[in-house]
């Protein structure tokens, strides 16, 4: 995979992850022309496209956007899986998750896809494990006494 | 100093901006208050004031002055720092920045610290983002984790491993001995490790879902199977037994479905696994999932060239996808009907295309008319109905069509001699309601131009001729000419026609004379320079009018002398230097039999190598090949046959059926077997056949390059030459760069000539670019199979 973008249906970006070496100006103007070229898609259409020489996985989860560049001889089919997965993980972590959630917490929607993914690849299949690793983590910061200084 | 405010405060506050200026004003006042307090170097706050930080660079906010406090976040003991540093150090900085070097000292020391979340953080970052320096500093301790008992850390190694290697391929052998021990066996690359670590977890806990190591393997295997014979042999019965077990209920299985595809099409699978894959792709095709669907017309796409006959028995399914609501299916459709289309299917395929182009969205209409017109040039049944096809689309999507399909089209009229009464009744008829759609109109008054006589004169056999007056003639053409909705080219047709009407009319020449005037002061440069040097002809060169303006004669498509024209395939123009191409003059020495001509001249676009049929007579014991004249595109002298036996326009043009670098699959109904012409250092060569059904004399030979090695053959170069009494004609490659691992081919046509019905031998010359040095080849192609040519 080489990024993956949440967006809510204004166009906000709600998350941005690059698996690739680009500068920040190139980031925003592919983020702003992807964006585009996504929300103007209807909603019957297919949730593969082609967009410069990259293949984009997206599906939409009630008000945001997950959005996924992958190359040329990756599998859609599993993108959309791994997506779900995402989403799963998301929604065990928050109960229920909704987009506010993620505006709010945002940097642990961050944490909890660096534990799913690693360079773009999935380093962890099983839902249990990444949500435990999570867990301890969390843990750990409570520990810490640091998070009452964050929150 | 109060504390900073916190994070979700800043956060609730700054979503109550109404305007995005409030917004503005919100953070620029936060950002103040952020930079002071790291001014004050505030250990305490830092972590919360770079959250806010990110918070606000991801609305779009620049947060570079936060990079350096990221840095010494990281080298924090609090994990909650750490956490919120190496986050802030993946969003905010990138190998551009000096400062990320900085980094390297505090991932190593985390790499190696006490806590697995810690490691973890380091790993994870270090797999995203790491820079070259930093992978090359870092890659010891990576392979080091990679042999820790702790599988947490090993997995996250695993990963960050592919990273570094992605970065610096050099690093990839300090990684294999890691590997080997968790393989018995050996391996290509850290990739596969990671396969083999999410299997190994996959293992440990049994509620693990299967799908995700399926596919990895799956990927695996295709790209160990991709070079390798023998492997592929092997994996022929897993590969069919994974297609056929596979439950298909939910996406995770179609997944791994397609991933079987993939695996099968990439690597040397016998030819029934081939046609199972490709049965998978057909039954993918009536799934209603539309993402399915789209996958099968995307994967069948690659693999029409080459199982052309197996993707031919889903057709119907994919014409029905032509319907679909999707744009992207429907684009994919109509480029694989395409593909599909032969002399069998024909006018099935043109209903369904035709009203594809009626029907569809205006960014297919080019691309759709091109395409049929292509097809139908090759493929039509009969002179009439190949103009009906092209008045149908001018008619429907005339203002879609390319501007230069229709010097094209003309020739193609000129060129139905038997059809111009017909084809001029018919264009009438269709710009008389509506001349707005511009090539439509362009063709329509050229032919009345040429053909006006007989319109009037109601000769037409097709269909009902109509009465027509040479001044309701005058009148279409005098609208179109005035027409706001002409352009320029449009009415430069249109005072030409009137011209030739001249000769052709004959009540109504003063008329013409008058029209032809008026124009001589038109603001129109191009029109006013027309009618002024008609106007010459009518006053001062009045005996030389019927002359000029005389029928126009059957253009030839081919000349056997020069260059092919102008063909518009796709979008691609071959150029057509008729103007600048001198025909060769004068004896030229004889070279020796083994030399096919270098073809000379710097081309960039994909040179179409025509042959000319070599003339001289036979030097002594050379009774294969003798010189063949290769004629160079830009005009640089070339060693040419002897002019006087050059075949001049006398003989009748052949392969006037289409020049298209697409290759023409008949072989249903001829079943010529094809054969590997050449096979060496890992290119290959085959010729698949095809005979005329319009000229019996005509072979098609379609060649397919392939490479099986690992790195691409550029600047590829496929010259051909063939004994005296054969033509041969070789038509633009589909491209000169042969990718490897057999990843794709190069496709190109040769027509062959052998009116006497010779045994068909070929002498072929290649040329390429391979690892850095130039490479040729020049081989004798002698199994010809007796199809082919008798």
């Amino acid at each position: 995979m080489q990024f993956m973008l949440l967006f809510s249906r204004q166009g906000k970006l709600r998350l941005q992850k690059w698996y690739i070496s680009l500068s920040d100006k190139e980031k925003k103007k592919i983020t702003r022309e992807l964006v585009q070229t996504i929300l103007a898609r209807k909603p019957k259409m297919c949730n593969f496209l082609e967009w410069r020489d990259l293949k984009i996985v997206y599906k939409r989860y009630a008000s945001l956007y997950f959005c996924c560049a992958i190359e040329d001889q990756e599998n859609e089919l599993i993108t959309l899986e791994i997506i779900h997965r995402y989403v799963e993980l998301l929604d065990k972590y928050f109960g229920s998750v909704c987009e506010l959630d993620i505006i709010f917490n945002f940097e642990k929607a961050y944490f909890i896809l660096d534990e799913f993914l690693l360079g773009g690849e999935v380093q962890e299949t099983s839902k249990k494990n990444v949500l435990k690793a999570i867990e301890q983590a969390d843990l750990l910061q409570e520990v810490s006494y640091s998070t009452s200084l964050l929150y | 100093m109060p504390a900073p405010i916190r994070l979700r405060e800043l956060i609730r506050t700054i979503r109550t901006a109404r305007t995005q200026a409030e917004e503005r004003e919100m953070i620029q006042k936060e950002c103040a208050a952020i930079r002071s307090s790291f001014r004050e170097e505030d250990n305490t706050y830092r972590c919360r004031n770079v959250a806010k930080l990110l918070y606000m660079h991801m609305l779009g906010y620049p947060a570079h002055f936060g990079q350096l406090e990221c840095l010494k976040l990281i080298a924090s003991q609090k994990f909650t720092d750490k956490r919120i540093g190496y986050l802030g150090a993946m969003l905010l900085l990138d190998e551009r920045q000096d400062v990320h070097l900085l980094m390297t000292n505090c991932i190593k020391n985390d790499l190696n610290h006490s806590t697995q979340y810690v490691q973890g953080l380091a790993l994870c970052t270090l797999g995203c983002m790491g820079s070259s320096e930093m992978c090359r500093d870092l890659a010891g301790e990576v392979e080091k984790l990679l042999k820790t008992s702790n599988s947490y850390l090993r997995k996250k190694a695993a990963l960050c491993a592919v990273h570094v290697i992605r970065k610096v391929p050099e690093l990839m052998e300090m990684f294999l001995p890691a590997t080997k021990n968790l393989l018995n066996e050996k391996n290509h690359g850290v990739l596969h490790t990671s396969v083999v670590l999410l299997t190994e977890m996959c293992e440990r806990s049994p509620d693990m879902l299967a799908h995700f190591r399926k596919v990895r393997i799956l990927r695996l295997l295709r790209i160990l199977g991709r070079n390798d014979d023998d492997s592929s042999e092997a994996m022929n019965d897993i590969l069919a037994q994974v297609a056929t077990n596979t439950e298909t209920s939910k996406n995770v299985g179609n997944a791994i479905l397609y991933e079987t595809v993939l695996t099968i099409m990439d690597i040397k699978s016998e030819s029934g696994l081939r046609v199972l894959a490709i049965n998978i792709l057909g039954r993918f095709l009536l799934n209603n999932d539309k993402n399915i669907r789209y996958v099968a017309l995307t994967s069948l796409l690659k693999t029409v060239q080459t199982d052309h006959n197996a993707v031919q028995r889903h057709r119907s399914t994919i014409v029905d996808c032509l319907k679909d609501l999707d744009v992207s299916i429907k684009r994919r459709a109509m480029e694989l009907s395409f593909a599909l289309v032969n002399g069998n299917n024909i006018r099935g395929m043109m209903k369904e295309l035709l009203y594809f182009l009626d029907s569809c969205e205006p960014e297919f209409k080019a691309d759709c008319a091109s395409g049929i017109f292509l097809a139908a040039e090759k493929y039509a049944p009969s002179k009439r109905w190949h103009i009906d096809t092209i008045m149908r689309v001018l008619t429907t999507a005339g203002s879609y069509v390319r501007d230069d399909a229709v010097p094209n089209l003309i020739q193609l009229i000129t060129n139905s001699v038997e059809m111009h009464a017909y084809t001029v009744q018919r264009l009438y008829k269709a710009i008389l309601g509506d001349y707005s759609q511009q090539p439509l109109v362009q063709v329509a008054a050229w032919c009345i131009g040429e053909y006006g006589d007989l319109l009037v004169s109601g000769q037409c056999e097709e269909e009902e001729p109509i009465q027509v007056t040479e001044d309701e003639v005058l009148d279409i053409l005098e609208s179109v000419l005035i027409s706001n909705m002409s352009t320029s080219v449009t009415r430069g047709y249109a005072l030409t026609a009137i011209m030739k009407l001249s000769t052709r009319f004959t009540c109504t020449v003063n008329r013409i004379k008058k029209v032809v005037s008026i124009y001589g002061s038109s603001i129109d440069v191009e029109l006013q320079q027309r009618a002024v040097e008609y106007n010459a002809l009518f006053k001062k060169y009045d005996h030389m009018r019927s002359a000029l303006l005389e029928r126009m004669p059957v253009m030839e498509k081919v000349t056997t002398n020069g260059p092919t024209e102008i063909v518009q395939t796709n979008g691609e123009t071959e150029p057509a230097p008729l103007e600048t191409k001198p025909p060769p003059s004068g004896p030229q020495p004889t070279s020796q039999a083994n030399d096919l001509l270098d073809l000379l001249g710097g081309n960039d676009i994909t040179p179409v190598i025509p042959t000319a049929p070599t003339s001289k007579p036979a030097s002594a014991g050379g009774e294969l090949l003798d010189l063949l004249g290769d004629i160079n595109l830009t005009g640089a002298p070339a060693a040419a046959p002897a002019p006087a036996s050059v075949p001049q326009i006398s003989q009748p043009p052949f392969l006037l059926d289409g020049l298209s670098s697409q290759p023409l699959f008949n072989d249903i109904t001829t079943g010529i077997p094809s054969i590997t012409a050449y096979s060496k250092n890992g290119l290959k060569i085959e010729f698949t056949f095809e005979r005329s059904n319009t000229n019996p004399s005509v072979t098609v030979i379609t060649i397919q390059a392939s490479n099986s090695t690992e790195l691409d053959m550029t600047d590829f170069v496929f010259q051909a030459a063939v004994p005296k009494t054969f033509q041969l004609q070789l038509l633009s490659p589909s491209s000169s760069i042969v990718p490897a691992f057999n990843t794709g081919t190069i496709t190109q046509v040769i027509k062959v000539l052998n009116p006497q019905k010779q045994q068909l031998r070929m002498r072929i010359k290649l040329t390429y670019n391979h690892k850095g040095s130039a490479m040729q080849d020049l081989a004798e192609v002698n199994n010809f199979p007796p199809q082919s040519w008798q």
